[in-house]
Order: C-alpha cells, then sequence, then structure tokens
C-alpha cells in the first residue's frame, strides 16, 4: 500500500514535470532552442495566481486563468523581442539569450516580490480522499494535477495531429523555408508555440505551488532543469516523449527519496538520465516516433 | 507532340502567347538582378510570363535558374529590377505573401513535410484558405469541423489528379522517389497558385517517369488553367512541354524563344556545348 502510495505521488510530480516539458519540447521542435528562461514562466504564473488569490480574493480557478493570460503574454513579448531578432543567429547565441532571459526574470521577482517565501495557498483545498478504509490516502490536489495533465495531453495531441495551426506547427517543425512558401506564416506559429508553451507553464506553476507550497523567485529554476531533462529523456521534440519523459522522472523521483535517500534523489534522477542517454541518445521517443512540434 | 504556339509581340515588346495576349501577363520581371557576395548572380533578367502559358528556364549548372526562382519567391530580396505578379508590384512582400499573391513552387531536392501524412502535407498548405479560429478548433466547433472536412476532401482530390488518393494516409517521407515529387507538385498547387514554379520535376527520374511526368504537367495544365515555369536540364522534356523557353548563362539571358528557335541558336548551342575551333 505505501508503495501504490509513493507511485500515485510519483505521478503526480510527473505530471507537472510533463505540462513543463511539453513547454521545452514544443518550443525546441520548432524554433530548434531551448527555451531556459521556461522555468521562470513557470514562477511567474504562480505569482500571479498567488497574488489574485491571496490579495484580491478571487476564485482560484479564475486565478489560474489569469496567470495563464499574463504568461502566455509573456511567452510572447520574450519571443518577440528576446529569441526573434536572433532567429538566423548561432544556436549558442540564442542559448546565453536565453540564460540571460532566466536571470532577467528571477531577479525582476526579487525585485517586486522580495525574497521572503510565499505561501501558495492550494487551488482546491488540502482535503484528501480516504481509499481502502483509510490505509491509501490521495490528495484532491494529486488527483486534480492527473488530470489536469491527461486532459492537456489529449487537447494538444488533438490541436496538433486535427487542426490547421497544428499542422502549420508540424510543417514548421520540419522545415520553415518550405512551410513559408506553401503560405504558412512562420513567425505566427513560432509565436504561437511560445504562448501555448507558457500557457501550460502557467498552469503547471499552480500545480507545483498547490503541492509543494513554497513561492520564492527561484521556485521554477529546479523543476525547470528537471522538466528539461524529462524533454531530453522522452526523446526532445516528441510530445508523447515530454509525457512519458515526465511521468518516468518523477517516479524514478520519488521512489529514488523513498527507498534510497531524500538527499540523493536528484542524483538518482540526473544518473538515470545519463544511463538513458548513454544507451539511447536520442531519448525514449526521440527517433521512430517523430512527431516534432 | 504539341500543337506550335502562335506568339505575339505586344506594343510593350513583350511577347506573349496568342491566346493570353488579351490578358495582363501573370509575371513580368523587368531589369531583375541580384548580387550574392559580391558576385551579379543575375542580372538584367527581362521576362514576361503569358496567363496559361508553359516556359521553361534552362541553362549551364550555376547559370542562375534556382537563384531566379529565389528571387520570384522572395527566398532572396532582388538588389535591382522589379516583379509583378498579376500585375501587382512584389517589391517589399515576403515568402508568404508572394505565395498568397499566387505563386508555388517545387525543390529542386525535395522538401517535404517528411514526418507528416501525405494528406497532411497538402493540407499544411491549405492554411490561407481555412478561417476557423482557435478556440473553435478546440472546441471543435461546427465551422471547424466542417472547413477540415472540406479541406480533406480537397486534398483527396488534388492526390487523386496523380492517382495518389489511396496513399493519403502514408507518411511522406516513406513514399518512393517518383511519388513524393509527385507530391511536392500537388501540396504547391494546394495553394491556389495562378504561376507554378517547377525546379527540376524530372530530377532522378526515368524515361517512364519522365514520359508520365510530362503528360501531368499538361494535365495540370488543361485543368487548372495556370502558368507554369519551370527549371529542366532533361531537354526532351523541355522541348516537348514548353511553349517558350528562356536560356540563361552566367546569370544573363542569353536566348528567348520557341524550342525550335532555341535548338537553333547559335548563343544556345555555345553556352551548352562550348566555342566551335576556328579553322
Amino acid at each position: 500500500m505505501i508503495f501504490l502510495n509513493f507511485f500515485i505521488s510519483g505521478i503526480s510530480l510527473g505530471s507537472i514535470y510533463a505540462i513543463i516539458a511539453l513547454g521545452y519540447t514544443m518550443v525546441y521542435g520548432i524554433a530548434k532552442m531551448l527555451n531556459f528562461a521556461h522555468g521562470d514562466v513557470i514562477m511567474v504564473g504562480a505569482y500571479v495566481c498567488f497574488y489574485a488569490v491571496s490579495r484580491y480574493g478571487m476564485n482560484p480557478f479564475v486565478g489560474v486563468v489569469l496567470a495563464m493570460a499574463v504568461c502566455t503574454s509573456l511567452g510572447i513579448v520574450i519571443e518577440r523581442f528576446a529569441y526573434k531578432p536572433l532567429r538566423q543567429a548561432p544556436s549558442l547565441a540564442v542559448l546565453i539569450t536565453a540564460i540571460g532571459m532566466s536571470y532577467f526574470l528571477q531577479n525582476t521577482a526579487l525585485l517586486l516580490w522580495s525574497s521572503n517565501p510565499k505561501v501558495f495557498p492550494s487551488i482546491i483545498g488540502r482535503g484528501s480522499f480516504k481509499l481502502f478504509e483509510g490505509k491509501l490516502s490521495v490528495s484532491h490536489v494529486t488527483v486534480l494535477t492527473i488530470a489536469t495533465c491527461v486532459i492537456i495531453m489529449i487537447v494538444l495531441s488533438l490541436f496538433i495531429s486535427k487542426t490547421k495551426l497544428g499542422k502549420a506547427m508540424r510543417a514548421c517543425s520540419e522545415d520553415k523555408g518550405a512551410a513559408q512558401l506553401m503560405g504558412i506564416n512562420v513567425n505566427a506559429t513560432i509565436s504561437l508555440t511560445f504562448a501555448i508553451g507558457s500557457g501550460l507553464a502557467a498552469i503547471a506553476g499552480a500545480l507545483l505551488c498547490s503541492a509543494y507550497p513554497t513561492l520564492m523567485p527561484t521556485t521554477g529554476s529546479l523543476p525547470g532543469i528537471k522538466a528539461f531533462t524529462a524533454a531530453v529523456f522522452g526523446g526532445i521534440g516528441s510530445i508523447p516523449g515530454a509525457f512519458l519523459g515526465g511521468l518516468m522522472l518523477g517516479v524514478i523521483e520519488i521512489f529514488a527519496k523513498a527507498y534510497i535517500s531524500s538527499q540523493l534523489s536528484d542524483a538518482v534522477v540526473f544518473g538515470v538520465l545519463i544511463v538513458v542517454l548513454l544507451v539511447k541518445p536520442s531519448g525514449l521517443l526521440g527517433k521512430q516516433l517523430q512527431e516534432k512540434v | 507532340m504539341r500543337a506550335k504556339t502562335k506568339y505575339v509581340t505586344m506594343p510593350s515588346k513583350t511577347i506573349l502567347p496568342e491566346r493570353d495576349a488579351a490578358r495582363e501577363p501573370v509575371l513580368e520581371c523587368v531589369n531583375l538582378g541580384i548580387t550574392l557576395g559580391g558576385i551579379k548572380a543575375v542580372e538584367d533578367f527581362n521576362f514576361t510570363l503569358g496567363r496559361t502559358e508553359i516556359a521553361g528556364l534552362i541553362g549551364p549548372n550555376g547559370a542562375g535558374k534556382t537563384t531566379v526562382f529565389n528571387l520570384l519567391t522572395k527566398v532572396y530580396q532582388p538588389t535591382t529590377g522589379t516583379i509583378l505578379l498579376n500585375g501587382k508590384d512584389t517589391h517589399g512582400m515576403n515568402t508568404m505573401q508572394v505565395n498568397k499573391a499566387g505563386i508555388a513552387r517545387t525543390f529542386q531536392n525535395i522538401r517535404l513535410f517528411k514526418n507528416l501524412s501525405v494528406a497532411d502535407n497538402v493540407k499544411a498548405a491549405m492554411n490561407n484558405d481555412m478561417h476557423y479560429n482557435m478556440l473553435s478548433s478546440i472546441l471543435r466547433l461546427p465551422n471547424y469541423k466542417r472547413e477540415e472536412i472540406a479541406a480533406h476532401r480537397r486534398a483527396l482530390k488534388l492526390l487523386s489528379i496523380f492517382d495518389m488518393q489511396d496513399m493519403a494516409d502514408v507518411r511522406a517521407g516513406s513514399l518512393p522517389y517518383g511519388a513524393q515529387r509527385r507530391l511536392e507538385i500537388v501540396r504547391a498547387l494546394a495553394t491556389n497558385p495562378s504561376l507554378l514554379l517547377l525546379d527540376e520535376p524530372a530530377a532522378g527520374m526515368n524515361p517512364s517517369e519522365t514520359a508520365d511526368l510530362m503528360d501531368n504537367i499538361r494535365k495540370i495544365h488543361e485543368m487548372f488553367q495556370i502558368a507554369i515555369l519551370l527549371i529542366e536540364h532533361d531537354m526532351s522534356l523541355v522541348m516537348n512541354i514548353c511553349e517558350g523557353i528562356c536560356v540563361l548563362n552566367f546569370g544573363h539571358i542569353i536566348a528567348k524563344g520557341t524550342p525550335d528557335e532555341i535548338q537553333s541558336n547559335p548563343a544556345v548551342v555555345e553556352a551548352y556545348l562550348g566555342r566551335k575551333k576556328e579553322a
């Protein structure tokens, strides 16, 4: 029963990683860049949600929607002013810019909201479901997190395979030049990708801070890096890969915490990544399922 | 063999097929030129294409043929001259906008969206014709369904020109070479062009595939009544299919005319075979 409990926690944490990893993997697929500021967009989303709910007493779900709106705009603005001018630049320049953007967001948050940790109010309270005569307790947040992740995966997969914008995204991820010559607006498609990724980051931020209620300007960094790891683990550029990678990473992390050592859990997580990449450098679903976006 | 096309000289000194003379030419290039890395890759390119004309752009390797295509589709911005597409100056337009204005093309080395299905490749090129927004696609509203169904039908219909409707769900990258070339043409047609640019459509094809391709180009021309400009090294295809031919060498036009005129033009023979030694 304890095993099952850990497993469910792992899936829940993994769901959050998966949602964040989607942002990395979609942006990588289409713009061929690693957006290291993605983790900090999560933090901004969490702060927006925090202030909306705690200070202005909004309904938590309205708070999440507001956070999504803010993060979506933030994603578009970041792309427009920081990355778009570097579209033709070498990838190293873009990478450095992304790291710079990450620090810029963290320090702006530090200025605006100070370094004092805030206690994030859970978006659906701290209750839990008791199963098997109380032997297994699953918190509401856990259920909400897993359900949200599944819904996002389904909606996103349908969006990408069945709609014109999704086709435009896949076309751009394969060959921007040819896509443009077929009348696809490449710049708008890249903006859209950043917008979707950042909107999802806001959801991830709210879920993350509901499960782990301490909110600081650096809150997004480590989950951001781990989600990036999850994206690489699953095969960067692949959407099912991000989902699988995120879930597996979450489960591995919780099991490592529970059965090995809570201090060593991160080392185990990254160790597994190294092993996977040694055996299969393209990630779990890297090549076979080349559904790049 | 097609019947010989009669050409007439317009008051503006441009030459058009007689049947297109009453209508505005689909393409007019005036003094078009570009300097790439200090070299004049194309210079003084003056060229007019009738509304339903099939013309060929030929010349030795490195003559600037693909560069002309890249200029027309704004992959490169010209350094000099103007391009009028359907009478409209394309100055300042980008690639996507000239595509909307009516130019579609294929590529010398195939550039399909390899991981998309055949049908999705065609539908990806229909973006400009689909108007539903993101919200209706997420909520799957009726206008989304209607437009997607219409697009799918149209894609199948276009594919059926080349007898490819049964391959709609196959991954484009796994098609045989000839089929990939045909799919590129279908994808270009899906954008509703008034001018179709074909960059070496017969490259790598065997004689029987080339013969099929010729039939297909004629078929497209008759069905859609569009102008076609093609780059090709296969002279039998060019001489068979093109009504007018323009020969480029070192970025300059060295000859223009009907296939018969080109074949007997000494400058063309020289460009291809070298100068005859004076005895």
